[in-house]
């Protein structure tokens, strides 16, 4: 019989790596908004609009926006986690993090999406 | 008890003070990065979305949008916001070369957290003067 180890969470790996993994795609988003702009010799509103009308470039961004989120959330529960010993508060703090960051994914899409209209 | 058979311990700092305690420059690397990620969740995301939002609305909105980025204070903040996103994002590079073990022999280490913190305060310092 295997003799299992109950930690009450997995061992984090997964998070690590999907830490990792959000953190490029944030990069080359950043490099990608660097180029456009150097590129154009600026950002002007012609030029916000234009990238805001384009269905590619919405898709992109909301890539760039859960990549950031799913960033913060693993980067601001560490945060928890190190500091905020008791657990009724710690808990606390992690859903209102959740909830948080699942709003702002709501109204990232409501902005992507209702901008063009 | 001869001066040969007494053991070998340097008496060392046992407290955690953190005013006291001396932090080596990839610390403070790691710690800045804990420090400027708490301010962009914080801060930087709800004005990232607002920012966002206000300026796609309509040209108007768009130049009133950035008129009011023009006050002092707005614009302290902004590069406060600059300076962590730089320094969050160069320190985060660091850690990624790191993983792969990329310079993580100590004098390389250290030499890439001087890096980090003089790039993100130079680029921080580029976009400041442009802004203001």
């Amino acid at each position: 019989m295997v003799k299992r180890v109950v930690v009450g969470a997995h061992y984090g790996l997964k998070d690590w790596l999907a830490q990792r993994i959000t953190a490029i795609v944030m990069v080359v988003y950043t490099l990608l908004w660097l180029t456009i702009a150097v590129y154009h010799g600026g950002v002007d509103y012609p030029l916000w609009q234009a990238l805001f009308a384009n269905a590619a470039f919405r898709v992109v961004t909301l890539l760039f926006w859960l990549a950031l989120l799913w960033h913060a959330w693993i980067g601001v529960r560490d945060i928890w986690m190190d500091y905020i010993k008791p657990t009724a508060l710690r808990l606390t703090l992690e859903v209102l993090t959740v909830l948080t960051l699942l709003g702002y994914a709501g109204w990232a899409i409501e902005i992507l999406w209702g901008a063009g209209k | 008890m001869s001066a040969l058979e007494r053991p070998v311990t340097k008496p060392r700092p046992v407290y955690l003070n953190l005013v006291r305690i001396r932090l080596p420059l990839p610390g403070l690397v790691s710690i800045l990065h804990r420090i400027s990620g708490a301010a962009l969740f914080l801060v930087g995301l709800p004005l990232l979305l607002v920012g966002v939002q206000s300026s796609l609305a309509s040209p108007e909105a768009f130049e009133s949008f950035r008129s009011a980025l023009s006050s002092p204070l707005a614009k302290i903040v902004l590069i406060g916001l600059v300076w962590a996103y730089l320094h969050h994002f160069c320190a985060g590079i660091r850690f990624l070369l790191l993983d792969i073990h990329w310079g993580i022999e100590l004098k390389p280490a250290r030499v890439s957290s001087v890096v980090v913190l003089v790039a993100s305060l130079a680029l921080t310092l580029i976009v400041g003067v442009r802004l203001w």
